[in-house]
Formats: structure tokens, sequence, C-alpha cells
């Protein structure tokens, strides 16, 4: 379970995040849509107590994360946005390092990194220094580290990045699989469809606020979007009018 | 088509480093501007007062005058272009082949020159900035003493300039060599081969200077060749010697335009032929470095031997020092400098093996526990120069992975106590070893070997404990290059507040050690007094305080870091 309450982030005088409150529950998968700027990162990497809040406060299964981290962190994989990792260190050895940070080690370590990099097709590169994967392998790879402690909770950062169309197909049935059996994803995308198809749940977020959440169906009926498609929803509740300006004047 | 200016190239260098400095500006406010330019002052005061007290005295000695202190600044400067052309080695090495704006660079419509004038002054500025900010006090000194007049100052700069700019053509030539001689991202082997050849190069220097017989004029068969010995140049061919020529000469009011003119001319030649170079062989070379062979690393070796010894500590703690370890000797960037450090030690003892102490009791005696004392000092400053190197930007590697420390249940006092003990232990073993040599080559008493190990032992703890604080204080988490993070300013800061503490526990066991060094000339029994107990508890008080206060500082700065 997550939860959010009247989480607020200011950047000098500039607010990231406005008075957020948010509750995901067991089970379920939630996506955060928003343009660029909205405060979706800096609201995930609050989760992940990387960010502190400024004001409000953030529970992952009852643990606050500012008032006990270690025991909320316990209970969470986060995935960045961006595959920062240790260059120098091999695939395997970054899965054992990052398990031996939640505690874990031994046989049991050894086999779930075995499985994931078999998952996620890395096997005949585990012995390879990182500095020499792809993009796309460096996710795959990350989204393995935040699988290997078998959290409770996921915090997502644009899982779709930079992955292949099978990878991508491959880590939405991983999430599916993994709600099913009783955790919590909380993810952002800009992939609409991944979206659409894929959360339980849905928020939009500008300029720092949640300006719609609940099922796609229910946003669409509190904004009275009729059969309007995730996208058009979007650019109604985000100002796509300028968008579509934009393209006009772009296409003359 | 019309080439960017070179300003324009360097632009986000010096933006980005103008941004820094109001960042610092912006978030230490006056008390640090204040703080640090009280220490610099006292560091810049302590070298002027020493050498402007030793020129002083030579100056008054008839004959031999102005000759001393001529040798001396050639042998000062001498040992100043030898760091320069390894340091210049090692950062063109970072600044010409992986430094992350070459993609940009290279890809861009820049042309050859412009790439490597721009990427010549950046190496140039971060090898050198270290060695003009010490040679600024040791000049100002020649010039009080000389009397060289407000004209000294510009003169000086015109002779140093130069000086500065040989090595690092040179540095980088070799290193454009190498990097086309050997296969691509084979670093490792090209500074090895370095390392070789600068520790011997190094080395060889300094047996065929021979420094010591400058201060044992009765080794010569009379004055006449000691004055023939001073009156020669210590290496007609260096720019060291040149530089040093031109400003004796000017101190002297005997102003001979060659030397400045050899200086000069050489560093055009120099660059001219350092841009052709680059022009012939650059492409190919950076071509090179881009090719990843990569290789296949099973890193069972590390698990086995220190995963086992460490097998006592809790998981988190045991992979975080196993990670540390792995990343520092496969990062060419951070392991070369053991290159720099291991012919550091190398001259450092024996320069110690060559000093001309034991010539006869009792002044041998004296001099033999001075020079034990004031070695203290030394190798502590040595030390301080190792952590700057490796401690301190422990913190500032983890910025880019920060994402994952915090995100995950990692206790940050875990954290740091493995960046703690990784860098402390070598330090401390090589504290130890440093100490301990030098004291048995000086054949010290056993009073002066312990004491100077168990200060040793203090220091150490203390100076790793300051390191990684000020790292985590100023932290560097976007540097692209392990090796230029000792150089900020925060490097700077903890360079100064090292040295800080070594005056301050050597000044309050120097007391102790007189009362020990006076009962023994007197020829009295030596005992400890408690005056002596005293200040022993006041030095391991300083040392202790100097340990734990950084590294809580060091907490709860990282405990307010945000990504």
């Amino acid at each position: 379970m997550i939860r959010l309450e009247n989480l607020t982030k200011l950047y000098g005088s500039f607010v990231a995040v406005d008075d957020i409150s948010l509750h995901v529950p067991r089970g379920v998968l939630y996506g955060c849509r928003g343009p660029n700027g909205a405060g979706k990162t800096t609201t995930l990497r609050m989760i992940a107590g990387i960010l502190r809040p400024t004001q409000g406060r953030v529970l992952l299964g009852g643990d606050d994360v500012q008032g006990n981290p270690l025991g909320a962190k316990m209970r969470l994989g986060f995935i960045p946005d961006r595959p920062f990792v240790y260059d120098k260190l091999t695939g395997a050895e970054f899965l054992r390092f990052v398990a031996g940070l939640y505690g874990q080690e031994g046989d049991t370590v050894e086999r779930r990194v075995a499985e994931l990099l078999e998952v996620f097709e890395l096997t005949s590169w585990k012995d390879e220094l990182i500095e020499a994967y792809s993009h796309g392998m460096r996710q795959k790879l990350i989204i393995s580290s935040a699988l290997i402690p078998r959290p409770e909770c996921i915090v997502v950062d644009e899982p779709m990045v930079g992955l292949d169309p099978k990878a991508a197909r491959l880590l939405k049935d991983i999430f599916r699989q993994f709600v099913e059996r009783g955790g919590t994803v909380l993810m952002s995308t800009h992939t609409l469809e991944v979206a659409e198809a894929m959360c339980d749940q849905i928020a939009i977020i500008q300029h720092g606020k949640i300006v719609a959440a609940g099922t796609v169906s229910d946003v669409r009926r509190q904004h009275q979007a009729g059969d309007a498609s995730l996208e058009e929803l979007f650019l109604k509740l985000t100002g796509g009018a300028q968008v579509r300006e934009l393209v006009e004047v772009l296409g003359k | 088509m019309k080439q960017p200016s070179l300003a324009h190239v360097l632009q986000p260098k010096w933006r980005t480093a103008l941004q820094r400095l109001r960042e610092e500006r912006a978030s230490g406010g006056t008390g640090k501007l204040v703080f640090l330019a009280i220490v610099a002052g006292a560091f810049w005061l302590g070298v002027f007062g020493i050498l402007y007290k030793i020129l002083k005295s030579l100056r008054a000695v008839e004959e031999l005058g102005p000759l001393i202190p001529g040798k001396m600044l050639g042998l000062i400067l001498l040992s100043f272009i030898s760091i320069l052309v390894l340091s210049n080695i090692i950062t063109a090495l970072s600044s010409f082949f992986l430094a992350k704006d070459l993609d940009l660079l290279v890809s861009a419509p820049v042309d050859w020159l412009r790439l490597y004038l721009a990427k010549l002054g950046e190496t140039l500025l971060h090898s050198s900035w270290m060695v003009a900010l010490m040679a600024v006090p040791i000049l100002a000194a020649y010039g009080v003493v000389f009397k060289g007049g407000i004209l000294f100052a510009p003169y000086a700069i015109l002779a140093i300039v130069p000086m500065l700019i040989l090595p690092a053509v040179l540095g980088s030539a070799v290193t454009l060599i190498l990097v086309n001689i050997f296969p691509a991202r084979r670093t490792r082997d090209l500074l090895s081969i370095i390392a070789l050849g600068a520790a011997g190069g190094v080395i060889l220097l300094f047996r065929l200077i021979r420094p010591e017989q400058l201060a044992r004029p009765e080794g010569f068969r009379n004055l006449l060749d000691f004055v023939i010995l001073l009156r020669g140049p210590t290496s007609p061919f260096l720019p060291s010697e040149w530089a040093s020529q031109a400003i004796m000469g000017f101190l002297r009011n005997e102003f001979d335009p060659l030397p400045l003119v050899l200086l000069w001319s050489t560093a055009a030649a120099f660059v001219t032929f350092g841009a052709l170079l680059h022009r012939a062989l650059y492409t190919q070379g950076f071509t090179k470095a881009q090719e990843g062979a990569e290789r296949f690393i099973r890193g069972g070796l590390w698990r086995w031997t220190v995963g086992s010894l460490l097998g006592w500590l809790p998981v988190a703690k045991r992979e975080f020092v196993l990670k540390d370890i792995k990343l520092f000797f496969r990062d060419t960037t951070q392991w070369s400098q053991l290159i720099l450090l291991s012919v550091l030690i190398v001259v450092y003892l024996f320069n110690i093996q060559a000093l001309p102490l034991h010539r006869g009791e009792p002044v041998g005696f004296f001099y033999v526990n001075l020079v034990s004392f004031l070695n203290l000092g030394l190798a502590g400053f040595v030390l301080a120069s190792i952590a700057a190197r490796f401690i301190f930007p422990a913190v500032s590697l983890e910025g880019r992975q920060m994402w994952l420390l915090r995100s995950s249940p990692l206790d940050l006092r875990a954290l740091l106590w493995s960046k703690y003990w990784v860098g402390t232990v070598p330090l401390l073993v090589l504290g130890m070893l440093l100490t301990g040599l030098t004291n048995a080559l000086l054949q010290v008493p056993t009073f002066m070997m312990i004491l100077s190990l168990a200060t040793m032992a203090a220091l150490t703890l203390a100076i790793g404990a300051l390191a990684l604080a000020f790292g985590a204080l100023y932290p560097q988490f976007e540097t692209e290059n392990a090796a230029q993070i000792p150089t900020s300013f925060g490097g700077l800061v903890f360079m100064m507040a090292t040295i800080a503490l070594l005056a301050a526990v050597l000044g309050s066991l120097a007391s102790a050690v007189t009362t020990y060094l006076r009962a023994a000339w007197d020829g009295q029994a030596i005992g400890v007094t408690p005056a002596m107990i005293g200040w022993f508890i006041l030095a391991a008080a300083l040392c202790a305080a100097a340990t734990i206060v950084p590294l809580r500082l060091a907490l709860r700065k990282m405990e307010s870091f945000e990504f």
C-alpha cells in the first residue's frame, strides 16, 4: 500500500508538488500521467526517499518514509527513469550488491539473480561490465534490481523507455502478475497505450496537483469526456489545444 | 565556414566553473569565504615564512650568498616540472580521450586546432593549478628577500607560465602517442608503462642531481669544488633551469633575456609540434579509445579473498566494501593514481636515506630526533594528499547511483562506515610503513619511534575522517573523472584544514619532545613527566575531535542530499 498525505515540494519559491494526497491500495497498478515538468518524477522520488518533502508524508505499507526510512524502504523497489548504475560492476555483481543492501545473500539470492537475468535475457551478459550494456539492457538490469528483494511496492518512473517491444511486453506481464499477487505498483508514464492497457487507476498531474484521478472511465465521467480516448482526455485536461496550434504553426 | 572561437569551445567548462562558484557562495555565505581566506592565508604565510627565514640566513653567507638560493629554486622548479609531466600525462588521457564532451566536440564542425588548444588548456589547468598556487608564496619569498620590487610579480609569471605549458604539451603528446600504439581502451597497460618509466625517471633524476651534496659542503675536497657545483647549472637543458636562471638573474639585477627567450620560444615550438602531432594522430587515437574491447570479469577472486575476510560484517556493509574495492581497481582514473603515490613514496624514503645526519654525537642525536619529529608533519602531508586523491572523492563518486542507495534500506551510517574504513585502513598501513621505515632509516630511539607511530595512527584516523567529511560537504556529483574531484574547492579546503590539524597536533607535541631532547642532551634520566602526558592528551583529543566531528557533520549533510 502506498499513501501520500498532503505531499508538497518546493524548490525555492517554485512549487513542484502541491499538496498531493493519494492512496494506492494493495493489488492495484496505479499510473501517473502529466506533461513534462508536472511534478511526477519529484513525487516518485519523494516516495522513494530520495527527495525530502517540504510538507506532508509518504507511507509505504504503514511505515513513514521519513519517520522509519529503513522499514519503509525494505518494502520498496524503485526504478528510476535514468539508468545510472555502477559501470565497473558486472550485471550479476550489481544484482548481488542490491540484494546485499536489503540484507539478503546466499543461495536464494544466487538463484534469484540467475532467474531474473534469464527472464530479461541478460544471462550471456552477466559477467560483462555494465559499461558495455546498451541503454535498454541497463534498464532491464535496473528493473531486475528492483525485483530482486521481492518488494511489496514498486515505484517506477517511465518503465518503457529504452525497452524493445518484447521486453516491454514482458514488463507489462511481470507488473500484472505482481499486482495480482497482492503487490502495489505506482508508475509514471507518457505512453498512453501503456496507461490505458495496464493501469487499474490513473492520476493526471499538472502544475504539481492532481487534476483528475480514478479509473479511466471514472475520469471520463468526471470530465464529461464521453467516449473520448485517453489521449483526447489528457490533452483536454492539460491544455492540449496549444499543442494543436503549435503543430499547425510548424506545419506551415 | 567560420570556426567558433576558442572561448566558445571552452564555454561549457568556464560557465560550469562560474556556476559552481556561485553555488558555493550561495550555499555557504560569507562565513565559508572568510574561513577559506584564513586557512589559505595561513598556509601561504607558513610556506612564505619558512622559506623567507631560510633565504634570509643563506643570503647572509658570504660568497655563497645568492648561489644556494638559486640552486634551491632550480631544484624546486625541477620537482614541479617532474610532477607536472606525470600529472599531465594522466590528465590528458581523460581530457583528450575519455571526457564526455568529446562526442559533441568531435561530431561538431570544430577544427582540429581549436579542439587541441581547448583540450590542452583544460589539461594544463587541471594538472597545474595546485603547483601554480604553491609557487606563489615561494616566489614571493624570493622576491621579498632579494628585493625584487613590484615588477618582480609580472616577471615571475612571465617566467613560470611557459614552464607550465611545456609539461602540458609533453604530457598530452606522450598520451597521444601511447593511445595510438596500444590497443583500444588498454589504458591500464598504458599507464603501467608510464608508471614504471616515471618512477624510474624520477628516482634517476634525484640520484643524478644529488641534492644532499648541497647540505654537505665538507664532502667536497675544497670550497672551490662546492662553489663550482653551485655555479654550474643543475640540468642545462631543462626549462626549470631556464626559469630559475631568469628569476635569479632578475633578482640579482643581472637581467639576461636569454632564459626567457629560451622558455617562450621552446613553449611556442612545443605547442606547434604538439598541434601537428595532434592533427596527424588524434582521429585515429580517438577512434581506438572508443572501441569498447570490454572484458568478461568473473570477480570471484574478490569475493573469495576480501569477501571471506569480511564474513563477520553485516551483508550490506560487506557488499558495500566489496563493491568499493572492485570499482577502485576497475577504474583506470582511480587506480592509476597509485602510480603517483608509489613514485612519491620511493622519492620520500630515498630522500630521508640521503640526509646527512649521522656525523657524530650528540649533534647527530639531536638532528635525528628533530627530523623524525618534523617527518610526522611531512608524512602527515603526504597522507593528506593521498586521502585527497582516494578518500575525498568517495561520496562524490556515488552521485549518479545515489537513487539506489537512498531508495534502498541501506543506513547512511553503514555507507559512511564502509567508505571510511575502505579508505582509512590502507592509509593507516601506509602511514605506519612510512613512519616506521623513516624512523628505522634514521635509527631513532624507542621513545621517538613509539611517539611517531602513535601520533601517525591518530593523525591518519583523523585525516581519513576529514577527507571523507569534506568530500561529503563539498560533493562533485556531476564530475566525469575521479582524478579531477580532489582539485575542486572542497579539496582545497580539506588540504588546508588538514594542514591546520597537523600544525595543531605537532605544536602540542613539540613541548613534550623538547623536554625529552633537553633531558637527553643534558645526559639526564629520560622519563615521562606529567606535563608531557598533558601534551599527549591534548594531541590525542585534537585527533579524536578531528575524527568524530567531521564524520557526524558528513552524516548530517548526506541525510540532506536530494537528487
